[in-house]
């Protein structure tokens, strides 16, 4: 898998560049904060960071439209950030607090937007697969040729359950778009020591679904790749598995010391496939934005996550009668 | 502006670690990824990445140090071109928040007032009534919901071109279509996760398991993903469907195909349950069920689903969940029961009339919620108990009404509550044994006799 040269990428233009470079740092500039106010205890309970994967979800939510909804497992703070959700709300309810997603009620893994069309937020691994087939399925119930991205992990894609969904998404044409998130490790299992049928994005083939792999440090590789799932589904014909390799420089949650990988590993991803250098190394070197533009951004996302964090501490926390509230609508 | 670095807490439980070493040294500039330190939590060792840019100004904690409370300043971090003795005056970050204060605990109940049983006629009297069995009035029930609204569909194993494995779907797939009459391939996690999504959705499933015993490869996206989404979410979305299917023991099919999952499921907040006893009652509770925005477990029967009743004629017959029905009004005994538990409890009842026992039997018909006051209602007029299912005794039903009663009728009881319940054993596939397992209504009548004294 060669990385590709984005230079060489049409139909991108600046601006867009520009955008992608903004939502991945506003994630990575997020999560950094969510492991701040993890460390102050402020954020409680489990919490998985999402930095290093940025690239993943950026790219994908360039190829959405309005009406396209998404799910995922509880790695979820970068999905929400990209399909538009308020960072205040999104920290706040990391924090449990009132003015979070989920009035405080759901927490790091539990979170949802109707608005957005982010469906969670799911703690059980593999859960999410067929739930967002569920979704697809709906969508194809009413006509409208809305996509699905269903994102999980490569540890989610040896539970059985997705297998089940890849048979019935396949068999019944569901607009679904199956995201094998790749970060190498299941927890704390490699690849190799789980599975040897690596390929993930062919373990499709058995039910007739297509798939590829993709660079998922390259976001534009991500949004190309993107772009051909989300016009199969449109068009009617199945759903699409992409198997995005990307890694996560945490650990799988916070409290993960992550022993086994090399800190070689993970500083030679850093340094050498990093998502936001590559793209502001794009930037610059194609003079598409100056020094000036990239820090006025920086200084832009810095604000949104101190303002969120001030948001996060300062909501209150909810009412004692929330308790008993939303057990039934 | 100097930044204090505070000792993180890296494990939900981390109260204090070792600051085991420094990666770092004063005066080197660090950006937010950089690892600072390695600390030792109680389960393992760290890495301790910075967040913010600057120079560390001052190391506050050295290397080695055990027992370092979480948030004690560990360093001071200054911005650039900042004086760092200046830094160390920086104010103390923010504590985390006081823990909420202690909510009374909800263990004394408040004396309730006097319950009052709802006897609102199922149906107005007069009404034109005809005898169906309940497979018919199941159906009758889906049908009149798909008619009425479009996102309403059925999803099972065999729904369609088969008529339905209990033939309760019959004719469904000739008049809905394949759309909404969908055949789904064995594969019960599947599909029942595929239908919660298409409810987060705003589609309306039902679900058919072929029986609730395969339900249990399902019941992650029950519990889990059906239930407790409206909480998990705020309110903002929730799994509004039905799951259903045959549940309890049949006849000699042993002990994976028999198993009463009435007391697992009502133990869920979030979720509704229905088991109902009569034809009328499965297709009012049927069609209240689809329409509820509420995820909802309706246990059917399969040795009831031949059985005919009167079924009140009506356009739109339907029975709100939660109401419990006086099957048979009494004075000495009050029998509680529910779905195919009924047969026991009306028999019973029956037969001690015979000897001038005056028993009430209470078909509960949902179990979630549960109609609490018609049940004390009774047992404040009778002063006397006895519940009936089909299944095990262990935390069963039986086992939640008699502490339900205890707490709030204890004055009013002149005997124990008694359950009735199954046997506690897998259920046998031989003849004679399999009887045994079961409830008799012997044994419910002689638990009435008990509680008594006759």
């Amino acid at each position: 898998m060669a990385a590709k040269n984005p230079a060489q990428t049409p139909n991108v233009s600046a601006e867009e560049l520009l955008g992608y470079y903004r939502e991945m740092l506003l994630i990575r500039r997020f999560e950094e904060k969510a492991g701040q106010l993890y460390g102050m205890g402020l954020i409680g309970g489990f919490c998985h960071l999402y930095i290093g994967q940025e690239a993943v979800v950026v790219g994908l939510e360039a190829c959405t439209k309005e009406g396209d909804k998404r799910i995922t497992s509880y790695r979820d703070h970068g999905h929400m950030l990209a399909c538009g959700m308020d960072a205040k709300g999104v920290m706040a309810e990391l924090t449990g607090r009132e003015g979070g997603y989920s009035n405080g009620k759901g927490g790091s893994m539990h979170m949802f937007s109707k608005e957005k069309h982010f469906y969670g937020g799911h703690g059980i691994v593999g859960a999410q697969v067929p739930l967002g087939a569920g979704l697809a399925f709906s969508d194809k119930y009413r006509g409208n040729d809305n996509v699905t991205f269903a994102y999980f992990g490569d540890g989610a894609s040896n539970q059985g359950q997705v297998y089940e969904t890849y048979n019935m998404a396949e068999l019944w044409d569901l607009p679904v778009v199956f995201v094998i998130e790749n970060n190498q490790y299941a927890m704390g299992t490699s690849m190799k020591r789980s599975t040897k049928s690596t390929t993930l994005y062919g373990r499709g083939a058995a039910y007739g679904i297509a798939g590829e792999e993709v660079d998922g440090m390259s976001v534009l590789a991500v949004k190309e790749a993107g772009e051909r799932a989300v016009a199969h589904c449109r068009a009617g014909k199945g759903p699409y598995i992409l198997e995005v390799k990307t890694y996560r420089y945490r650990g799988h949650s916070m409290s993960d010391p992550a022993k086994y990988r090399t800190r070689e590993e993970v500083q030679k991803m850093k340094e050498e496939r990093d998502p936001i250098e590559q793209i502001r190394s794009i930037l610059l070197t194609g003079s598409h934005a100056s020094e000036d533009d990239l820090k006025a951004i920086d200084k832009e996302i810095k604000d949104i996550v101190n303002e969120s964090a001030e948001f996060a501490k300062t909501s209150p926390e909810p009412d004692l009668s929330e308790l008993w509230t939303d057990i039934y609508a | 502006m100097a930044i204090e670095i505070l000792m993180p807490a890296l494990s939900p439980t981390m109260e204090e670690g070792t600051l085991a070493k420094w990666l770092v040294k004063e005066g080197d500039t660090v950006k937010s990824g950089d690892i600072l330190a390695e600390i030792e939590t109680d389960k393992a060792t760290m890495e301790f990445e910075a967040v913010d840019e600057g120079v560390i100004g001052k190391i506050l904690v050295a290397a080695g140090t055990e027992g370092v409370k979480v948030n004690t300043a560990i360093a001071i971090l200054a911005g650039e071109g900042e004086d760092v003795s200046a830094a160390q005056a920086a104010a103390a970050a923010p504590a985390p928040a006081a823990a909420p204060a202690a909510s009374s605990a909800p263990v004394a109940p408040a004396a309730p007032a006097t319950p009052v049983a709802n006897t609102t006629p199922d149906w107005p009297e007069g009404t034109e009534v005809r005898q169906q069995t309940v497979r018919e009035a199941l159906r009758d029930a889906m049908a009149e919901e798909m008619r009425r609204d479009p996102d309403v569909f059925l999803m099972g194993e065999e729904v369609g071109e088969y008529q339905g494995a209990y033939k309760i779907s019959q004719g469904m797939l000739e008049e809905f279509g394949a759309k909404r009459v969908i055949d789904t391939p064995i594969t019960e996690m599947g599909f029942a996760g595929i239908a919660t999504g298409a409810a987060f959705g705003g589609l309306k499933p039902i679900v058919e398991f072929m029986t609730f015993n395969f339900a249990m490869q399902a019941v992650d996206h029950i519990v889990n993903s059906a239930a407790k989404t409206l909480y998990m979410s705020g309110g903002q979305m929730g799994a509004p469907m039905v799951f259903r299917g045959p549940n309890g023991a049949a006849a000699r099919v042993g002990a994976q195909h028999s198993q009463d999952y009435a007391a697992w499921y009502a133990q869920i907040p979030g979720l509704k349950v229905v088991m109902p006893y009569t034809a009328a009652d499965y297709k009012g509770l049927m069609k209240s069920a689809i329409r509820d925005p509420n995820p909802v477990i309706f246990l059917e029967n399969e040795i009831l689903y031949g059985k005919s009743f009167d079924v009140p004629v009506l356009d739109d017959f339907t029975i709100p969940l939660g109401k419990a029905r006086i099957a048979r009004a009494g004075t000495d005994v009050t029998i509680i029961s529910f779905g195919i538990g009924m047969t026991y409890a009306m028999d019973a009842a029956e037969k001690l009339a015979a000897d001038g026992i005056n028993a009430e039997v209470i078909d509960l018909r949902s179990l979630r919620p549960l109609d609490y006051d018609t049940v004390l209602a009774s047992v404040m007029k009778t002063n006397r108990c006895v519940t009936v299912e089909e299944g095990w005794p262990v935390a069963s039903i039986g086992n939640h009404l008699s502490a339900y009663i205890m707490t709030h009728a204890f004055d009013y009881l002149d005997a124990p509550v008694l359950n009735c319940t199954g046997k506690d054993v897998p259920m046998p596939y031989a003849a004679n044994l399999e009887k045994h397992a079961l409830l008799t209504t012997d044994e419910v009548i002689a638990a009435v006799r008990q509680v008594t004294y006759r």
